[in-house]
């Protein structure tokens, strides 16, 4: 399943090293591989196996999923602001496909 | 008439049996009651799983909040929260948190990595459990350190769930 | 001790005959989302951690594409988003040109053929949903509202009498749940009232987002009735009379469900 949208939710400002809260949506139903169509045939396990979080380019979160992780995942995670710029996410399924979302932080 | 968790409602009573006797699956349940005398690999499947994430090291009780709900209302889709008590300070701070399952077919269901700029170890998620479950968080830190937390959670299914 | 189980059930079939003569519509009203756990409300209220927002924004994307052998989008006629504001509480409505009942995924094909003359989308489409939702969202918020007046006069009329009517192999009507027992636990559940305020949702089951006819088609396959198509007739009248039903609450799509 090609990846269609996803979604990225910083607070559009914060004070320099004040924590904040990354929240993440993407589209993908993460096809477990367990499960069998109306013809009793296995539907192939399709999942997003990675995504990753940079910040001005700076990696400053990772995650290795599996089909353990509901569909449409939702991954929220906290950081520390640092300077006003991009953070970028990125989720790759396992056939490497991509998509990104971005949120522009600007520091008070 | 007195309706209570557990007790079959004339309603419930009256849908179950006919969607027995149409060989249905309209209504199911799983029992509230977490399963009595869990198969032997399945607890070995967690203890296992744990065993992978710190690599064979006995980890410490203490310090990780693992958060799902005791009632799950849906397999599909449970909301985890789990946080970790640390300084999150270049010397000392979380870099892993492994989220493994008891009785889920893929024992691991995530693997986060952190580090200073994390501010806080805390990420939440929402994760799918085959069956009522004992689910660990498990927190290796910068200088070396294992630490646990777990969860119990009993999943339950929708009355109307069925597939349509 | 237990009563045998056949006693149970005939007891339980009369106990429901002569409720379902006393059919109220029940009161006060509640949405669905009352009747869900604490964890699933929250989801619900933050818009970042619903995945049906994620439907919502592809519904944003397409308002403004171009579209049809007219290449004009959404927005070409219709402006901002903000013009739908309050739109949806008000459908099912007639369509004055043609005297049909139209839901909001219907009414949105009828502007695709007439003003943009462009192939109508799939009903349970990726698309539509997204449109429908994207939509319906400029009304959360807004009191239900539907028309049951002259030419709707018939098709509520209709949709009352389906909704009370048994069907299936259950022989359930769906006033036996909603009118007569909601509130009360079926297995682990909380029976809802029935009040279709937050579609297009996003069903926990279904793992995705789908239409309330989706969720009609369920509640028919759930009581062993015939499944009806996506936009029948028969789901029309049903949606208008649920929309009346009701009335003055708030309507709350992108809702989740169970």
């Amino acid at each position: 399943m090609a990846l269609t949208s996803a979604r990225i939710v910083t607070p559009a400002t914060a004070r320099m090293g004040e924590i904040i809260e990354i929240k993440t949506l993407a589209r993908h139903p993460m096809e477990t591989g367990y499960r069998r169509d109306d013809r009793g045939r296995q539907i192939a396990r399709d999942i997003i196996g990675t995504f990753r979080v940079t910040y001005n380019a700076v990696e400053i979160f990772q995650a290795d999923l599996s089909q353990g992780i509901a569909a449409n995942p939702f991954i929220a995670f906290t950081t520390v602001a640092m300077e006003t710029g991009d953070i970028i996410a990125t989720w790759t399924d396992l056939a490497g496909r991509e998509i990104s979302a971005k949120a522009r932080i600007t520091i008070t | 008439m007195t309706i209570s968790h557990g007790e079959p409602t004339m309603l419930a009573a009256t849908l179950s049996r006919r969607g027995v006797i149409s060989g249905g699956v309209a209504i199911t349940l799983v029992p509230f009651a977490s399963w009595p005398g869990a198969a032997q690999s399945e607890a070995g499947q967690l203890t296992d799983a744990i065993s992978r994430a710190t690599g064979g090291r006995t980890p410490l009780a203490a310090g990780v909040k693992l958060d799902l709900p005791e009632l799950a209302e849906n397999g599909f889709s449970v909301p985890l929260n789990v946080t970790i008590d640390s300084p999150m300070t270049e010397r000392d701070h979380v870099r892993f948190i492994t989220i493994v399952s008891e009785k889920n077919p893929a024992p691991q269901i995530a693997r986060f990595t952190l580090g200073p700029r994390a501010g806080r170890a805390a990420v939440r998620t929402h994760v799918r459990l085959a069956d009522t479950q004992r689910i660990a968080a498990v927190a290796e830190t910068s200088t070396g350190r294992f630490l646990i937390g777990v969860a119990d959670v009993v999943v339950t299914i929708s009355a109307c769930t069925n597939g349509g | 001790m237990k009563p045998p189980r056949r006693l149970i059930s005939v007891i339980a079939c009369s106990v429901l005959a002569v409720s379902s003569a006393l059919a109220e519509t029940p009161q006060p009203k509640r949405s669905g989302t009352s009747f869900l756990g604490p964890a699933l409300q929250a989801q619900q209220r933050d818009d970042d951690a619903n995945p049906a927002m994620l439907w919502v924004d592809q519904g944003k994307a397409l308002w403004t594409k171009a579209v049809g052998i007219t290449g004009r989008s959404c927005a070409a006629c219709h402006g901002a988003p903000d013009s739908m504001k309050g739109v949806a509480t008000r459908y099912p409505r007639i369509d004055g040109p043609t005297g049909r009942l139209l839901n909001l995924e219907l009414r949105i094909n009828v502007c695709r053929a007439r003003h943009q003359n462009a192939e109508p989308l799939a009903y349970e489409s990726a698309e539509l949903l997204a449109l429908t939702a994207f939509v319906a969202k400029q009304s959360r918020g807004m009191p239900i509202g539907v028309a049951v007046d002259g030419a709707a006069r018939p098709h509520y009329e209709a949709g009352k009498t389906f909704f009370s009517t048994r069907q299936g192999q259950l022989n359930l009507a769906c006033s036996q749940c909603h009118d007569d027992n909601w509130g009360r636990m079926l297995r682990g559940d909380a029976i809802s009232q029935g009040h279709p305020t937050g579609y297009p949702a996003y069903r926990i089951e279904w793992q995705t987002v789908g239409s309330l006819h989706r969720r009609l088609r369920a509640c028919s396959l759930g009581v062993r009735a015939e499944v009806l198509p996506f936009g029948s007739p028969e789901y029309l009248d049903l949606e208008l009379y649920l929309m009346a039903r009701a009335g003055g609450l708030l309507l709350e799509t992108p809702a989740i469900r169970k």
